[in-house]
């Protein structure tokens, strides 16, 4: 068994590969105590090989595990699981908790990728924020968002003057739905940027927690002008592709990717 | 880093002893994690490691026993400023570029907030009294090459007199007359500062000496050439940056001793790294003491850096003064053609930084390269696109990396550089 651990800064996603089929798919909050969350994950497995992915891929040297550790980037993953599932992918789009990224694909490698620096504007972390506004749960704003009318212009995605922006907004009497579907708007359209410094190309499959916002990938397929489902694939799980990748990477069995 | 025996003397020059012990200790500790943890080590390396040790204690008792003895010593922040002249008057001539954060909250009252780290780091150093080579400097010379300098040394010139030397933003011509007659004005402003007069065969026997210091440096870029690569890029890098501090003559020797060591060990395919190591090539800004973040970063993340263009790396040895002539008129001339080929993002067009990039590459067998900027760093940050195609051209992968002097960032910046890595295996 081949189990691959996605340690992120809000969410920890386990996948196991047994025969290079998944078993097993896991997920739980990171909290504070990350440690003893990939414990609880591990809980019952045996694995023979174990590869971390995410901010916390090193944790892992740390769990004292008897199996095989090695560590990949989050970048590396996504491309790996989004390749696997759709092979013809070209770009692969992962929003996660507190990062962006943006690959070109070819023949399953990443050629180019782009990745916010230091600060976590226009990623998870920002609309989990802004809900919080709103009072909303963060798996809800997406559809809330998706009954807003004639967005006001959120011209930041800095998560701190974004909040400052709505609720001004929100003074001046425009309708929360309608900054709700604003600032996703401002999301999207930085996204859309980093794809295309990378070099858009079609099919794109879009990775990580914020792909299962469904405002976020229909304004997506609107700004770059795909179609859902054919130009942009969103897989069943998006937010256990990290590990999906990390176990693949470890399945696929390149030695020299074991360093 | 140093005894407490030096407290005594940095009082004198005037320094905050509370800050600069503060500054030593993490120094002291961001050396220790960053350079003594590295495994394989060359036996030269001990050289570096003492002179890094002493650098406020040690070279700065250098420094002012030279000084009771009448010498000058002249400071400066950029590879324009001709050290064959300093020396030829028989003063000291060191690098003050400072690279660390300490101070920069200070330099925000003199210099925008949106000015690069490096700039921000001497001011700081000056304002927090930290760096004892400011205090010990009879004259600080300045340059204008980028328009942040050049507003900054208006500013800096308030608590610490500046000569500023006008450095062209052409290769023209006419760019060269105004370069050869700044460098005559250098000339005599280091006269007139020493009391010396310079001969032909006192600016002789400086040309000769610094391009022994450039031959030494030019030999270390040549072995890095050789894979397994013989010297982790942490430790040429500062033996690149101590080439600014140290005293020329011996540092040349030491650098030639370091050489000899490499040389036995690529005989014998001896590494810092295995073989297959991904081999990464810096380029773009300078990194100053002790700025050695980004190397750091590089090297834990199963990469090896094989090269530095930058002015704290080939920039500053990669052309020698011509050494044929005899007058001073002619060496003058051969001083203002060597320092105009310098390929500072500050010039424009600059296509033969470009080139020199791609060709250092190619000759580093580096399998990419890492562009480095400061934030709000105009020039470098422009180059890194140009850079990108030059070498897209080559076929050799380039990441483009902007960061500052902060730590925040090290978590990103180790997915980004690890990453970049995958791709290259
Ligand atoms: S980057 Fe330009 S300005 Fe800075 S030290 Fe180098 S040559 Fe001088
Ligand atoms: S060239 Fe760039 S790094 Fe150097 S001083 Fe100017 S802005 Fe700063």
């Amino acid at each position: 068994m081949i189990a691959g651990l996605d340690i992120g800064s809000r969410s920890i996603e386990l996948v196991t590969l047994i025969d290079g089929v998944v078993a097993e798919a896991r997920k739980l909050p990171t909290t504070f105590d990350p440690v003893s969350q990939c414990f609880k994950l591990l809980d019952g497995l045996r694995p023979a090989s174990l590869v971390g992915t995410g901010y916390g891929r090193n944790l892992i040297q740390r769990l004292g595990l008897d199996c095989e550790c090695s560590t990949i980037t989050e970048i590396k993953a996504h491309a790996l699981g989004a390749a696997h599932l759709f092979p013809e992918a070209r770009t692969v789009l992962d929003i996660g908790g507190q990062d962006t990224k943006a690959m070109s694909l070819a023949g399953g490698r990443v050629l180019k990728f782009e990745m916010n620096d230091r600060c976590a504007a226009g990623t998870g972390k920002f609309l989990e924020y802004t809900a919080g506004v709103f009072q909303i749960p963060v798996e809800e704003f997406g559809p809330y968002a998706m009954k807003g009318e004639n967005p006001p212009e959120i011209s930041s995605i800095c998560t701190v003057f974004a909040e400052t922006e709505a609720t001004s907004l929100m003074a001046r009497g425009e309708r929360p739905e309608a900054i709700a579907l604003g600032l996703h708007k401002a999301i999207v359209k930085r996204t859309a940027n980093m794809l295309r410094r990378v070099g858009l190309n079609f099919p794109l499959v879009f990775t990580g927690g914020v792909a299962n916002n469904p405002c976020v990938l229909d304004l997506l397929a609107k700004s770059v002008g795909g179609e859902i489902g054919r130009d942009i694939l969103v897989p069943d799980n998006p937010d256990h592709m990290g590990a999906l990748g990390a176990a693949l990477h470890r399945h696929h069995g390149n030695a020299a990717d074991a360093r | 880093m140093s005894e407490s025996t030096h407290h005594e003397m940095w009082e004198k020059l005037n320094m905050d002893l509370e800050a600069h012990d503060g500054l030593l200790e993490v120094l002291g500790k961001f050396y220790g994690d960053i350079y003594l943890s590295q495994e394989n080590r060359l036996k030269g390396a001990e050289y570096l490691d003492f002179v890094l040790s002493e650098v406020h204690g040690l070279r700065i008792k250098e420094l002012q026993d030279a000084k009771a003895q009448g010498r000058k010593v002249v400071g400066t922040f950029c590879v324009f400023v001709p050290e064959e002249i300093t020396l030829a008057a028989d003063a000291i001539h060191v690098g003050l570029c400072a690279g660390a954060e300490a101070g920069s909250e200070l330099a925000e009252q003199l210099v925008p907030r949106n000015t690069c780290a490096l700039i921000k780091s001497f001011i700081g150093f000056k304002m927090a009294k930290l760096c004892p080579y400011i205090e010990s400097s009879d004259m600080i010379v300045g340059e204008t090459t980028c328009d942040g300098k050049k507003k900054a040394y208006e500013a800096f010139n308030e608590i610490a007199p500046t000569y500023v030397m006008e450095v062209p933003q052409t290769k023209s011509e006419a760019a060269r007359d105004l370069w050869k007659s700044e460098v005559l004005r250098y000339m005599k402003a280091v006269e007139e500062l020493t009391g010396v007069t310079i001969t032909a065969e006192k600016l002789k026997e400086g040309i000769k000496v610094i391009n022994g210091k450039r031959r030494a440096l030019q030999r270390l870029t040549r072995l890095r050439a050789a894979s397994p690569a013989p010297i982790s890029g942490r430790d040429a890098l500062l033996v690149n940056q101590i080439s600014f501090y140290d005293d020329p003559v011996r540092f040349t020797a030491k650098i030639n001793e370091l050489c000899d060591e490499l040389e036995a060990r690529i005989e014998t395919g001896d590494g810092v790294a295995p073989a297959d190591t991904p081999r990464l090539m810096l380029s773009g800004c300078p990194m100053a003491v002790p700025n050695w973040k980004l190397p750091y970063v590089v090297e834990s993340s199963g990469a090896v850096i094989v090269g530095e263009e930058s002015c704290i790396g080939t920039r500053n040895s990669r052309d020698l003064v011509d050494e044929s002539g005899e007058t001073l008129e002619a060496m003058i001339d051969a001083i203002a053609d060597r320092y105009m080929k310098i390929d500072c993002a500050c010039f424009t067009p600059n296509q033969e930084r470009l080139d020199n990039i791609t060709s250092l590459a190619k000759d580093l067998k580096a399998d990419g390269v890492i562009h480095y900027s400061l934030l709000f760093c105009q020039p470098y940050s422009h180059e890194s696109m140009k850079v990108d195609k030059a070498l897209q051209v080559e076929g050799i992968p380039m990441l483009s990396i902007e960061t500052d002097y902060s730590m925040e960032d090290v978590e990103q910046l180790k997915t980004r550089i690890e990453a970049f890595v995958e791709t290259l295996a």
